[in-house]
C-alpha cells in the first residue's frame, strides 16, 4: 500500500532503533507517555517496544475515546434505546464498553434495542431520512478527531429540518486531560511526575493544530512531539524526545507535519464552535469530573441535542472497585499491575474500559504483549 | 362452461413472484416449488426417489467398507448475492469443505431452506442454480432437502444448512490434535478476500473495491495434497474469525505455539488497503476457498510445490512454524521487526474510532 508500507518499513525502524539505543544515556530512565490511543495500538500491534532499549517505558494515555467513557454516558445512550425506543447510532467500539447491571450496547441491542453501528455520521443523517417516524439518535464520542463531523452532522440535519435527528454528544477535549494528568494527585504526593515527554496526537492535531499543547511546554516543562499514528512516526517521536530530554529541551515539535500545522484545520474549528460550546464539567472514566474538559451543544441548535430533547439527567456510576482502569489512564500503573488483568477482566469479559477497545492499553497489552508477562 | 386443462397447473412466476406462507405449508404450492425450482436444478437419481430419505449404497473404499465423515453447515450471509459468489455456492463450498479438510472425498449433501415469506423466487431461483452449478462442478449431487417458510420479519431472506457426508480412507488421521513443534505452517493462498469482498457490499459501507470472495471447494486440491504422501498433519480451512482464530483453535487442541511470519503472508494490496480503511485486520477476516496445511518440516517444499501446481494454491506460502509453548500462543513477527500475539477474535471484529 503506497504512502502506508514507507511508514511501516522494518529497515527503516531498525536504523531508528539503532539511534535511539546510542542516544539513550545509560544512568537515565526514560518515561514515555503516548496520548492518543492510535499509538497504543501502532506500539503493541507492531511489537515496537521490542525495538526500545530497556531504558525507554512507553507509559500508555488516556487518549482512547472509549475508555475514558464513563458508565453513566453509556447507561444514558442504552435508556434512549430500551426506555425511549429510538434508533440509536453508535460507533463500532462503543457497543462492547460495560455499563449498569452487567449491560452494555451490545447487551442492550440483544434485549430488543434498537441500535445501529454507523461508520459515519452521515450514515446515521440517512438512518434520519430513512425513518421519518422514528427518532434516531446520533451516539457522539471522541476527542476532536470526531467532532466537527458530529457538528457538520447538526448543521445538516437542520438545513433540511430533520426533525427526528439528534446527538447525544460526548465529546472531549484533549489539552484539559493533558492538563488533569500534569496536575494529577499522584504529583505532590511523590513530588514528580513520573513521564519525562509525550507523544502528541496524531488525528487530533491535525483538526486543532500543534499550538494547544504549547502550554505543557511551557507551563510544565514537558516536551511534546506530535507523531503519526504510524509506527515510525512513534519510532521517530520517541528519538526526538530522548533528544529534548537530554538537551533539556521542553518544546513543541512536529513529527507528523505531512498532516499537522501550528494553527490546525480552521474550518473544522469554526463549525464546531459554531455547533459547540464548552461544558462546564464532565466526568471521565479513570480522570474524574474534568473542568471544561468536553463540549455540548449550544442553545441555538437545542433542538438537535438529545440531553435536551428526552430530558436526560446524568449520573455518576462509581467504576467496580478492583479495577485499576483510573490508575492505567493516569499512566501510574500498568496493565499488569493490575490484579484482575487477563483473570477476571478480558477482552472477553471486560470490566474495566481499558479492557474494551483494542486501543486501549489493557486490552492492546492483553491482546498483543502479554506473553512478555510469561515468558 | 370453463375448459378445464387437466392437470394444469400455473407456473412459477418466477420473474415476480414472491416465497409465501403457502410455499412451506405442505400442500401445492411446496410441491411445485420444489418440483418446479429445486427438483428442477438440483434433480439426480437419488433426489428423484422422492421420498422422505434418500436411499444409499453403503461407500466401500479399495474394497472394504470406509468410515464416513459427516458434517454441517448453517449459512446466513448478508447480501445474499456478493462479488465471486451468493449464498447458494457457497452452501455447497462450505460444507464439502469441512468433510475435505479431514481428508475425506465428499460424496452427497443435503440442503434445508429457510425462506422468509416475501422473498422474491427469481432470487431463489438464482441461488437454487447457483447451487446446482457448484454442485454439478464439485461432482457432489444434493440427494435430500427440506423447505420451510417463516413469517415476514422472522427471517432474513434465505437461510441455508448444508449437510456433506464423504468417505475416508483407513489409515488417514487428520486432526487439529496432531499437530507437534517443528511442523510448518503453509496457506494456499491470500487472506480475507471473501470477508471483504462481503464488507464491500454492505449497504452502509459502500466503497468501490474490486475484490473478489474465494469461495471454492477445496477437495480436488486436497486430494494433490495427499497424493504427495507428505505426512500432514491438520487441514483446515479458515473462515469465520480468519486465520488467527483457527490457528489459535489448532494450537489449543495440539498444546502448542506457533511463531508466524508477517512478511510472509499473502494478502491481497487491495485487501490490505480495505482493512485500513475499515480499522480491520485481514488476519481476522473469513476466508471461503483458502486452506491451512501444517505438515512435518521436512515436508513442506513438497506440499508448497504441489500448491503452487493447483489453480487454488498459486499463492500458498510457507507463513511460520509451530513452536513448543505452555501458553498456546499464536505469536507474529511484525514485518517491522517487533514480536506480537495474534489472539482470539474478541467477539466480533469491530473498526476503532481513532
Amino acid at each position: 500500500m503506497k504512502y502506508i508500507d514507507e511508514f511501516r518499513d522494518g529497515a527503516v525502524a531498525k536504523t531508528l532503533a539503532d539511534k535511539i539505543a546510542k542516544l539513550v544515556q545509560p544512568q537515565r530512565r526514560y518515561s514515555l507517555m503516548e496520548f492518543c490511543g492510535g499509538h497504543t495500538h501502532a506500539i503493541s500491534r507492531y511489537g515496537l517496544t521490542d525495538l526500545l532499549p530497556p531504558h525507554v517505558r512507553m507509559v500508555h494515555g488516556p487518549g482512547c475515546p472509549v475508555c475514558v467513557l464513563p458508565i453513566g454516558r453509556i447507561d444514558m445512550a442504552i435508556n434512549l434505546a430500551l426506555d425511549q425506543g429510538v434508533i440509536l447510532c453508535t460507533y463500532g467500539d462503543t457497543l462492547r464498553v460495560p455499563a449498569s447491571e452487567c449491560l452494555s450496547l451490545m447487551k442492550a441491542k440483544a434485549r430488543g434495542g434498537d441500535i445501529r453501528m454507523v461508520y459515519s455520521t452521515l450514515d446515521a443523517l440517512q438512518i434520519a431520512r430513512d425513518n421519518p417516524q422514528r427518532e434516531v439518535v446520533f451516539f457522539a464520542i471522541g476527542f476532536e478527531t470526531t467532532t466537527p463531523p458530529t457538528a457538520l452532522a447538526i448543521l445538516q440535519a437542520q438545513q433540511e429540518q430533520l426533525a427526528n435527528f439528534s446527538v447525544l454528544c460526548c465529546h472531549v477535549l484533549t489539552p484539559p486531560a493533558i492538563t488533569q494528568i500534569l496536575e494529577l494527585p499522584e504529583v505532590p504526593q511523590r513530588g514528580t511526575l513520573p513521564i519525562d515527554g509525550f507523544i502528541g496526537p496524531a488525528h487530533v492535531s491535525t483538526v486543532i493544530g500543534s499550538r494547544p499543547y504549547e502550554f505543557v511546554a511551557e507551563k510544565y516543562r514537558k516536551p511534546v512531539v506530535i507523531a503519526g499514528f504510524e509506527p515510525l512516526d512513534v519510532m521517530q517521536a520517541i528519538l526526538m524526545l530522548i533528544n529534548q530530554v537530554n538537551q533539556g529541551r521542553a518544546e513543541v515539535e512536529n513529527e507528523f507535519s505531512r498532516a499537522v500545522s501550528r494553527d490546525g484545520n480552521r474550518k473544522a474549528q469554526d463549525c464546531v464552535a459554531e455547533v459547540f460550546e464548552l461544558r462546564r464539567e464532565f466526568e471521565w472514566r479513570g480522570l474524574s469530573v474534568v473542568p471544561y474538559s468536553a463540549l455540548m451543544i449550544r442553545e441555538k441548535y437545542a433542538t438537535f441535542d438529545a440531553e435536551r430533547r428526552f430530558k436526560l439527567d446524568y449520573k455518576s456510576v462509581p467504576d467496580n472497585k478492583a479495577c485499576e482502569c483510573a490508575a492505567i489512564l493516569r499512566g501510574v500503573k500498568r496493565p499488569q499491575d493490575c490484579k484482575i488483568f487477563g483473570t477476571v477482566c478480558t477482552p472477553e469479559n471486560p470490566i474495566g474500559s481499558c479492557m474494551v477497545s483494542s486501543e486501549g492499553a489493557c486490552s492492546a497489552h492483553y491482546s498483543y504483549g502479554r506473553y512478555k508477562d510469561m515468558d | 362452461m370453463s375448459e378445464i386443462k387437466r392437470g394444469y397447473v400455473r407456473p412459477l412466476d418466477l420473474k415476480h413472484g414472491r416465497v409465501d406462507l403457502t410455499h412451506g405449508a405442505g400442500g401445492r404450492a411446496m410441491v411445485q416449488l420444489i418440483s418446479e425450482l429445486f427438483a428442477r436444478h438440483l434433480g439426480n437419481k437419488y433426489l428423484g426417489q422422492g421420498n422422505d430419505g434418500a436411499v444409499l449404497p453403503a461407500p466401500v473404499l479399495d474394497g472394504k467398507p470406509a468410515r464416513l465423515v459427516m458434517s454441517t453447515d448453517c449459512h446466513v450471509v448478508s447480501p445474499l448475492f456478493f462479488p465471486g459468489g451468493d449464498i447458494g455456492c457457497l452452501s455447497v463450498h462450505g460444507t464439502l469443505n469441512d468433510v475435505a479438510v479431514m481428508g475425506a472425498t465428499p460424496l452427497y449433501l443435503a440442503a434445508g431452506f429457510i425462506l422468509e415469506e416475501g422473498f422474491a423466487l427469481a432470487d431463489l431461483a438464482r441461488i437454487v442454480e447457483s447451487m446446482a452449478d457448484a454442485a454439478r462442478a464439485t461432482g457432489v449431487p444434493v440427494v435430500t432437502g427440506d423447505t420451510k417458510v417463516v413469517e415476514r420479519g422472522k427471517g432474513d431472506g434465505i437461510f441455508i444448512t448444508t449437510t456433506a457426508v464423504g468417505v475416508l480412507p483407513d489409515g488417514l488421521e487428520l486432526g487439529g490434535a496432531r499437530v507437534r513443534p517443528g511442523d510448518v505452517v503453509l496457506v494456499s493462498g491470500s487472506m480475507g478476500d471473501h470477508g471483504v469482498a462481503i464488507m464491500s457490499q454492505r449497504e452502509n459501507l459502500t466503497f468501490e473495491a474490486r475484490i473478489e470472495s474465494d469461495t471454492a471447494a477445496l477437495h480436488g486440491l486436497i486430494a494433490k495434497l495427499l497424493a504427495t504422501g507428505a505426512d500432514i498433519r491438520c487441514l483446515r480451512d479458515p473462515t469465520r474469525g480468519g486465520l488467527a482464530s483457527t490457528l489459535n483453535e489448532i494450537a489449543g487442541q495440539s498444546g502448542v505455539g506457533m511463531m508466524l511470519h508477517e512478511k510472509a503472508i499473502p494478502i491481497k494490496p487491495v485487501v490490505a488497503a480495505a482493512c485500513e480503511f475499515l480499522g480491520l485486520d485481514p488476519l481476522y477476516v473469513a476466508n471461503e476457498g483458502k486452506l491451512i496445511v501444517i505438515c512435518a518440516a521436512l515436508d513442506a517444499p513438497r506440499l508448497l510445490a504441489a500448491l503452487h501446481a493447483h489453480p487454488l494454491g498459486v499463492d500458498a506460502a510457507v507463513i511460520g512454524e509451530v513452536i513448543a509453548d505452555d501458553h498456546h500462543f499464536v505469536q507474529l513477527t511484525t514485518a517491522f521487526g517487533g514480536r506480537r500475539i495474534v489472539d482470539w477474535l474478541v467477539g466480533e471484529q469491530l473498526p476503532r474510532i481513532c
